[in-house]
């Protein structure tokens, strides 16, 4: 028998959350949500605008606190009240924005908040050697090779300051990487690159949680698949039993995108 | 670390940027540059002095620099860190008015006195900068009432305790001679001033600061984008208060070492004077937005100002032209810093 928070070898899920349900006033914004992140796997979770995401977010971020459900690291239950709490259990989120300074350099920014000092006391200073070779090595191994760490980070393109928030949170401890959309404003090469970065944090043993609303961008990558809708799940598939044109029909809604397109037809047909 | 990155050297795609480019993208470069420009056109302008050789030159516009640029100094900071205080001109004629009023009318000693002082002044900027960060109102509001409040409190409490609009024979006060010894007085046969060397002080502890400390990268994120700063664990409200204390505290040496220099102090001294510290900041590269601008820039924006001042006096034009002179510095700089920033965000 398996117990909750398992996997199939006894071993328990790196983060599971179950059954959890969040309420703003009347508005149900997750109902009945279970989801769960395995280290060195990439779970997708797809949704249109309006579908829950960003409440699924916040909750596993620790920004809300779940109304109901609970929520378990390496089979533990946790409640996180701050995204201190989160942090602290390797729990890092990499929000649309970035958290970056643009106006800053990259080895400014990858630091910032966890600046690396040497001597002590009121000669306390940046360790700036330290932080801009530690920069390098760690955009490294993402796969970039940073020419000059000095360079302010709003030079950089999309894809690679994706790179720098990624490569940071995980140097700074993370397990678990929650990924907020990394794809969307970026064009088809960039977004590529990205999702190349996310196959670098999971072989690197990171439980990555990729959030979107591109099917095309998931099934690449995702080795399992939550398809949420108004706030629930209408769909959990592992890696192979889905097929992309699956998704891509499950996420526009069937029958509505079969009946908009008539309608499109019909529109260019009346011409 | 397995990877390791390659060393800096060979990596082709570092091309070789040429100096000119290179300078063009530092906030200070402008600066530079315009106080030489301004250097050399008084020197022309006003030839009948001798700009280059005499040193008597030098200290009267070092003295006036000086002047500008301590409290310029906090203030390029606070700019980099996003905030203004348009009470720190004020501030100058307070803290120098209450050390006249413990020295002459509470008989105290300069040196207690002078700590008191300071203490006003860090209480100030402390409430400047809670309230900014609590109110989250824009810190041009907030210093702005801070600036009228303490100029009415200026004028009418220093008319109402001496009957007169300065308080005078602040050096009867004990301990006075080795106090302005330290701060205001002359240190060569040709009067340069020891206050001189606090405004160079001053500038190499607040560039070390910004480039070196811990300190200077939440300055410039606070600046940058303080939204970010906070979510990735910056105290951006801590760093800017500290600013605003760091601000007034600066003024109220600024204070001290005026009354100390001229042993009186006049109830509107200081005022106006806070936005050529912002024009110093914004010469030196600070932008009006924040994220940006250099401490050394800023001494050299106090050095053109200052430059300018007496130039105009030795080149016997009319003393009103200074504020015209002032303005388009300060249009110049705002246009270079501009592109400057322009430069630094698409380096590519």
């Amino acid at each position: 028998m398996i117990v909750a928070g398992e996997i199939g070898n006894g071993a328990p899920h790196l983060l599971q959350v179950e059954n959890i349900s969040k309420y703003f006033g009347s508005v149900v914004a997750l109902n009945d949500v279970s989801a769960h992140a395995n280290a060195g796997e990439v779970t997708c979770i797809l949704g249109d605008n309006g579908a829950g995401k960003s409440s699924f977010i916040k909750i596993v971020s620790g920004v809300h606190e779940q109304d109901e459900g609970r929520m378990l690291v390496d089979g533990e239950d946790v409640r996180f009240h701050s995204p201190r709490d989160a942090r602290a259990r390797g729990i890092a989120t990499v929000y649309q924005d970035l958290a970056m300074c643009p106006l800053m350099s990259i080895w400014r920014n990858f630091f910032l908040g966890e600046e690396p000092t040497k001597w002590r006391g009121p000669f306390s200073r940046l360790d700036v050697a330290l932080a801009k070779r530690t920069a390098r090595e760690q955009m490294a191994q993402m796969g970039i090779d940073v020419r000059d760490p000095e360079q302010p980070v709003g030079t950089l393109s999309g894809g690679e300051r994706q790179a720098v928030a990624i490569a940071r949170a995980i140097y700074f401890g993370a397990r678990v990487l929650i990924l907020d959309e990394p794809t969307s404003a970026l064009g088809v090469k960039q977004a590529a690159i990205v999702l190349r970065y996310i196959l670098q944090a999971r072989d690197r043993g990171i439980g990555v949680i990729f959030i979107t609303h591109n099917p095309h961008h998931a099934f690449p990558v995702g080795d399992h698949f939550i398809l949420l809708n108004r706030g629930r799940v209408i769909g959990d598939y592992e890696k192979g039993t889905v097929t992309r044109d699956e998704l891509v029909r499950q996420m526009a809604g069937g029958a509505e995108l079969e009946a908009l397109t008539h309608e499109l037809e019909g529109l260019t047909a009346s011409e | 670390m397995s990877t390791a990155a390659p060393p800096v050297a060979s990596d082709e795609r570092l091309v070789a940027i040429g100096l000119g480019k290179r300078l063009l993208t530092r906030p200070d470069i402008g600066a530079f540059l315009g106080a030489i420009a301004v250097f050399l056109g008084f020197s022309y302008f006003a030839r009948d002095v001798n700009w280059f050789g005499d040193p008597a030159i030098w200290a009267s516009w070092s003295d006036q620099a000086a002047q500008y640029g301590i409290v310029a100094v906090p203030v390029a900071l606070l700019m980099i860190g996003g905030e203004f205080d348009l009470s720190a001109g004020v501030m100058i004629g307070s803290s120098g008015l209450l050390l006249g009023y413990l020295a002459t009318h509470a008989d105290m000693n300069i040196w207690p006195a002078m700590v008191i002082v300071l203490l006003f002044g860090l209480t100030i900027g402390f409430l400047n900068g809670i309230t900014v960060v609590k109110t989250r109102l824009p810190s041009f509001i907030v210093t702005l009432a801070t600036f009228f409040i303490l100029q009415g409190v200026n004028a009418a409490l220093t008319l109402k305790l001496t009957g007169q609009t300065a308080i005078q024979d602040i050096d009867t006060a004990g301990g006075f001679d080795s106090a302005r010894r330290w701060l205001a007085s002359e240190i060569t046969q040709y009067d340069f001033k020891v206050k001189v060397l606090w405004w160079v002080g001053l500038t190499i502890v607040g560039a070390w600061l910004l480039s070196k400390a811990r300190f200077g990268n939440w300055i410039y994120s606070a600046g940058g984008d303080p939204v970010a700063a906070r979510n990735i664990g910056v105290p951006v409200a801590r760093t800017k208060v500290m600013l605003f204390m760091m601000t007034s505290g600066v003024a109220s040496l600024m204070g001290i070492i005026e009354a100390l220099e001229l042993r009186s102090m006049q109830s509107k001294e200081g005022i106006g004077l806070e936005f050529i510290f912002i024009i110093c900041a914004v010469v030196g590269g600070c932008l009006l937005t924040g994220g940006y601008g250099s401490v050394i820039g800023t001494f050299f924006g106090a050095a053109m100002l200052g430059m300018v001042q007496l130039g105009i006096v030795f080149a016997q034009w009319d003393s009103n032209w200074t504020f015209t002179f002032q303005g388009v510095i300060l249009f110049l700089a705002v246009m270079l810093n501009t592109l400057i920033r322009n430069r630094a965000q698409k380096a590519r």
